[in-house]
């Protein structure tokens, strides 16, 4: 049933109106009922691990290298501070570079009134400065992220199916030239395998940015440093540990931007479908051309 | 499967799909609104992952595992103090007054033999000293070296009942003025480790009054706000139900965890 050889027989569209494209593509099953459901609890769990982090940020907006928070060791710094006509302005230090924040990060406006806040009301969970709170959705999104990516990492690695999915074949790495100039020419190849480009991203961020996402987090734990001294010790201090989550958090900020523009630029209700009911439309043609070169 | 069963059993999925993504917007809006995190089943539901977390901690991390020692290089030039930094009950500042010369420390309870120590009786027991990071809820640390009397010897001493199960510090400061003392509390396991002390000096020097004069409490796999200053009286107890706000702490009272192990 999840296998991408389906013939499209079984899945026409409900409507059973031949549309205008069947003539040169077909509907596969491209995504397993496993992946679909990671995907969407993953999102809810990493929109309350983002904002509740922004809310433990807050109660202490310094990052720093090393073990513990010397001033001479700060790398980002949210706060505000008064100019000399009295007038509170918000800035973002990174080392030696401070910019105007001001109205968003350090000074912002929360129930008609401004006051010092590193993150915004609108970005933290809950809006209010309230850490107790914020660490309860935390951790609560914690348990459902760690487990579920712990899952989908044995799931991903034990399958054989899943293997081809995300690790690229010896051809694809000799086409990789040819992906990068067809991804930057917004030249979308609608086929049931995933490209190198994509390929790379996925194992990036699946087995490197999410698993340190997880263990940065945990080796702020007290108990987890006294179980497992070498969890801090590869961030080079609790400290780093805190500023490498952050960096991690950016990370998939950014990802996230990148691939929800890909999604909508590359057919957003094809790409949507697809993960939500696992059908996807292919392009005959370009998945014929895929197969000759193989 | 036929067409119809099939379809019917896609209807179901998109239904769920459609829960976790209104699940998913749902979690965006409270970013505005607090009325989710006011809810008390909501706060109970969340408040229950502490038992998770616990009982995961408690099976990786065993009852002798050591926060990490650092070396005298790390130890920061000015210890950071949080909460109380310089209590103004009268009581309190009397003793700072004649150097705690009749502060004495009493060790009560669930125990066979009730203690009342002088801070010199204590200095006269077998130490402990050990270097060690301070991480706060808040998210900063700092190291400093600690040396003082192990709360496991103290506790031996005293001979706890059977059904002793936490043990209570309370506190001489009302932090931010409020009308409750600071207490903290601790589980067997964690008084009997090694490295939890009453510690009575700071980088070799008395413990200053902003960092909790003349006893604070050091368990150090625990969060900064377990480690109780101004210690005045440890009890022993069964349960701390009916103690304070009953949860066990003074922030633990106000919504943090009991467990401060992450």
């Amino acid at each position: 049933m999840t296998s991408p050889a389906n013939t499209a027989t079984d899945h026409e569209p409900p409507s059973g109106s031949p549309s205008p494209e069947s003539s040169n593509t077909r509907l596969i099953k491209r995504h397993s009922p496993g992946t679909r459901v990671w995907h969407w609890i993953n999102l809810v769990a990493l929109v309350i691990l983002l904002m509740s982090g922004l809310q433990i940020f807050n109660a202490h907006p310094t990052l720093y290298w090393g073990d513990q928070s010397l001033s001479e060791n700060a790398v980002l710094a949210i706060g505000a501070r008064r100019t000399a006509e009295g007038e509170a302005r918000g800035y973002l230090q990174i080392s030696d570079y401070r910019f105007d924040t001001t109205g968003v990060l350090g000074w912002s406006q929360h129930n008609d009134e401004y006051s010092q806040r590193a993150f915004p009301a609108w970005a933290t969970l809950p809006g209010s400065k309230w850490l107790a709170m914020g660490r309860n959705w935390h951790f609560l999104a914690a348990w459902i992220f760690a487990t579920s990516l712990v899952a989908y990492l044995i799931y991903t690695v034990i399958r054989r199916q899943r293997r081809r999915q995300i690790f690229p074949s010896a051809h694809q790495w000799r086409q990789m030239k040819q992906t990068f100039l067809d991804h930057a020419r917004f030249r979308f190849h609608h086929v049931s395998d995933y490209n190198v480009i994509q390929k790379l991203t996925y194992i990036v961020v699946l087995f490197g940015l999410l698993p340190m996402l997880v263990l940065s987090g945990l080796a702020m734990s007290p108990t987890m440093d006294a179980a497992w001294p070498w969890l801090p010790e590869m961030f080079g201090g609790r400290q780093s540990a805190r500023t490498f989550h952050f960096i991690g958090a950016v990370a998939i900020v950014l990802f996230v931007v990148i691939h929800v523009g890909l999604v909508v630029i590359s057919g957003f209700f094809n790409n949507l479908r697809s993960m939500v009911t696992g059908t996807y439309r292919i392009n005959v043609s370009d998945e014929a051309n895929q197969r000759d070169e193989r | 499967m036929n067409d119809d069963t099939s379809r019917r059993v896609n209807r179901g999925r998109r239904k769920l799909l459609a829960g976790l993504g209104a699940l998913g917007a749902g979690t965006l809006l409270p970013g505005c609104d607090d009325s989710i995190s006011r809810n008390p089943q909501v706060r109970e539901a969340l408040g229950s992952m502490e038992k998770l977390t616990r009982g995961a901690q408690r099976l990786v991390a065993s009852r002798q595992s050591l926060a990490q020692e650092f070396d005298k290089s790390d130890i920061a030039p000015v210890f950071r103090a949080n909460g109380t930094t310089d209590p103004q009950e009268p009581e309190y500042l009397r003793m700072v007054e004649n150097g705690f010369a009749d502060w004495q420390l009493r060790v009560d309870g669930l125990v066979n033999r009730p203690l009342e120590l002088s801070l010199a009786q204590l200095r006269e027991m077998p130490s402990r000293t050990q270097i060690t990071r301070h991480d706060c809820v808040e998210g900063w640390s700092c190291i400093g070296e600690w040396t003082g009397v192990v709360l496991g010897d103290l506790l031996d001493q005293a001979e706890p009942h059977d059904n002793a199960r936490f043990v209570v510090f309370h506190c001489a400061d009302h932090t931010y003025g409020r009308s409750d003392l600071y207490y903290e509390s601790l589980d067997m396991i964690e008084s009997y480790h090694p490295q939890t002390i009453l510690a009575y000096d700071l980088n070799g020097d008395a413990l200053p009054v902003a960092n909790g004069a003349p006893i604070r409490l050091r368990a150090e796999r625990q969060l900064g706000y377990k480690h109780a200053k101004y210690v005045m009286r440890v009890e022993v107890v069964e349960s701390f139900r009916d103690l304070y706000g009953g949860k066990g702490g003074y922030w633990e009272d106000r919504g943090y965890e009991w467990w401060a192990g992450i």
